[in-house]
């Protein structure tokens, strides 16, 4: 968005200011005034009528019968029962797949074996199917009649249609954020200083604390979030597993759902302007994370310079 | 501290790195191990600090077989092309992470690790950048940082994987000198790995020359260079004449010419290839009187600070390089155009089909 405003002004103030002469010298990557304006205007079109308008609606449609209906819509015992769980799932799938994450880049960026590039594919898996799928999975082997359903409910454990089931959906279709965020990363930063560190003496664990990590900390916090933002976001996946039981087994994407249906708008778009708020602060923290770490990449561009 | 290794085989895929390679590192020595990418230099030097593990073969440390053990605990110091300083450390942790990552029984007090990496950076004069980080160093600077945590953990041998490769060529002479003169302080067994001929030469007190996994020569500096066992040696160690003919006797008979051969066991009537390096060659001016070597004709002159390149044709068509004085070539009169005899000083002769395998630098000129 920024840049779009700055290419704009940047247009409208060459307009103003270039002179034929100007023009003659214009650099070899530069368009003319009409490409660039007609580009410009479609970007900022589109931006408007597919992303700000709909975040506006949102708000617009929540605080449509005022602050009261509004945090009526928020308070109420279904939809706080739907934000701790939600809550609750993002604070057990998100340091899993953190784990997960990590111990897979870890073993693809910094070892040969054989099947790398199939486990790669494989990481890549719920990118590529469709949640529902995914959900679909978990009720094929969990359910009644899925593979562990006989064994399951003659221990009397619930997973499906429970929160055991939403957490492994949401395990499941949120794995790939953080091995996918580190792998190129530590690809880049390949080997060498874990060999240094080991030829010193270090343990393996030494190594990866005090080596490894603080070299993917920015990486690893991005994937992170990207993650949390997905986990507490997922849709179809947890749709499917979940059963949909008021107060029980409802994440705030499915309350929203389920009170649009019952064309309690007010009180949909309350929750859903807490999801929306999550992606904003999501994509703050995201551009934060991004400014800090081209900061440190501009520290490590800083080099070079003579001997003495 | 004496390295040896024993049959080492190594091989990645179809490509064969190592092929029954066995070599004695005497303690003390700075050796180089040269030789072209891919010739397994590095993967040779990565098998003995036991960061790569050998197919077959076995690697001593001071007489004790250390092929099984593990990276941490062979207790060797090694630097790397491209530093692999730790980047998010200042100078001073670089330098300490080996002393403190030590177990609690055998660490340093504090105290005595800030004083021992203060004398390490002391000794690669650059104390003053303790507090800097890696990246706010240049790249000679970098290496010496390398070096000094290499040993800080007192190493028992100093393992360097073409150290001076990522300089550029001001800061690599200066920095060759200087691991030299460290050398001759700390006495520490060293292996380095270069494919830099000239450094090879200065800095090393033997050089190991490698060619497709094998060992083709070991040697003093002067001894490779002055006797190449082979034709690899002699293309690969500085420039070098190529004189195709026939052996007769002590001569080497090229065309209508005979050229005076140093002692060699080469059959009579045996095909052969006479070696002869630029500055070997003497030139004469031919005014028709002299009978002696080779007649050609200068092609081009080349100046390069006190001496010349002159690039000549035999008349048989063949390509030749010689390297004099300047002054010298002054004296002579010779330019661009005129027409010399070569007469080879000394001419090392190796059998036709073994230089098949060689890659002397003119032999495609």
């Amino acid at each position: 968005m920024a840049a779009a405003t700055t290419s704009v002004i940047c247009a409208i103030s060459n307009i103003f200011f270039s002179t034929p002469d100007a023009s003659r010298r214009r650099p070899a990557t530069s368009e003319a005034f009409w490409v660039r304006a007609v580009l410009i205007a479609l970007a900022l079109a589109f931006f408007g009528l597919f992303l700000l308008m709909p975040l506006a609606a949102v708000f617009a449609e929540a605080f449509k019968k005022g602050w009261s209906a509004y945090a009526a819509g928020v308070v109420d015992a279904d939809a706080l029962s739907a934000i701790k769980l939600t809550l609750l799932v993002a604070a057990i799938a998100v340091p899993l797949n953190l784990v997960f994450g990590v111990a897979a880049a870890w073993a693809i960026a910094k070892f040969e074996f054989r099947g790398k590039q199939f486990l790669i594919t494989l990481i890549d898996l719920p990118f590529s199917v469709s949640p529902v799928i995914s959900g679909l999975i978990y009720v094929l082997l969990f359910g009644a009649q899925g593979w562990f359903g006989a064994v399951l409910e003659a221990h009397d454990i619930r997973i499906l249609f429970a929160v055991p089931g939403i957490v492994l959906a949401t395990v499941f279709v949120t794995f790939p954020f953080v091995a996918r965020e580190l792998i190129p990363l530590m690809q880049a930063q390949g080997t060498d200083e874990e060999e240094a560190a080991v030829v010193l003496g270090a343990s393996g664990w030494t190594t990866f604390r005090q080596v490894t990590l603080p070299n993917i900390k920015w990486g690893l916090l991005y994937g992170v979030i990207l993650c949390n933002a997905r986990a507490m976001g997922e849709f179809g996946a947890v749709s499917v597993v979940s059963g949909h039981i008021r107060g029980r087994t409802n994440t705030m994407p499915l309350q929203v759902e389920i009170l649009y249906n019952e064309y309690n708008f007010v009180a949909a778009f309350a929750v859903a302007t807490l999801l929306a708020l999550l992606a904003l602060l999501t994509l703050g923290v995201k551009s934060l994370i991004e400014w800090h770490a081209a900061d440190g990449g501009q520290q490590n561009a800083f080099i070079e310079r003579g001997e003495k | 501290m004496s390295i040896s290794v024993s049959n080492i085989n190594k091989r990645f895929g179809s490509f064969t790195a190592l092929n029954d390679v066995t070599l004695e590192f005497p303690s003390g020595h700075l050796v180089a191990l040269l030789g072209p990418s891919g010739c397994g230099k590095t993967t040779l030097l990565r098998i003995i600090a036991g960061l790569e593990k050998a197919d077959s073969g076995e690697v001593f440390l001071e007489g004790v077989n250390a092929s099984k053990l593990h990276v941490r605990e062979r207790e060797v110091g090694f630097v790397f092309q491209h530093y692999a300083l730790f980047r998010h450390m200042t100078v001073f942790d670089n330098v300490a992470f080996g002393l403190r990552v030590k177990h609690r029984d055998l660490r340093l007090s504090d105290a005595k690790i800030r004083r021992k990496v203060q004398d390490l950076l002391q000794l690669v004069q650059l104390d003053w950048l303790a507090d800097r980080y890696p990246a706010q160093l240049s790249g000679g600077q970098r290496q010496r940082i390398a070096l000094a945590r290499a040993l800080a953990v007192e190493p028992r041998v100093l393992l360097l994987d073409e150290p001076f490769g990522a300089l550029d060529a001001k800061v690599r002479k200066e920095l060759r000198r200087w691991l030299r003169q460290l050398h001759d302080e700390l006495h520490i067994t060293s292996i380095f790995v270069t494919h830099d001929q000239e450094e090879a030469l200065e800095v090393a007190d033997r050089v190991v020359l490698m060619d497709h996994g094998k060992v083709e020569q070991i040697g003093t500096p002067d001894e490779v260079y002055d006797h190449p066992a082979s034709p690899f040696v002699y293309g690969f160690l500085g420039s070098v004449n190529l004189f195709h003919g026939r052996v007769d006797g002590q001569e080497l008979r090229v065309g209508d010419h005979a050229l005076q051969l140093e002692a060699h066991d080469l059959a009579h009537d045996a095909s052969a290839i006479g070696y002869v390096r630029p500055h070997e060659v003497q030139l004469l001016v031919d005014d028709g009187e002299v009978q002696d070597g080779l007649p050609a004709h200068v092609l081009r002159i080349v100046s390069s600070g006190a001496l010349a390149t002159v690039e000549l044709t035999r008349d048989d068509g063949e390509h030749v390089e010689v390297t004099v004085f300047r002054d010298y070539l002054r004296q002579l009169g010779v330019q661009e155009g005129d027409r010399v005899r070569l007469k080879p000083q000394r001419i090392r002769v190796f059998p036709a089909e073994s230089a098949k395998l060689a890659t002397p630098q003119l032999a495609a000129a």
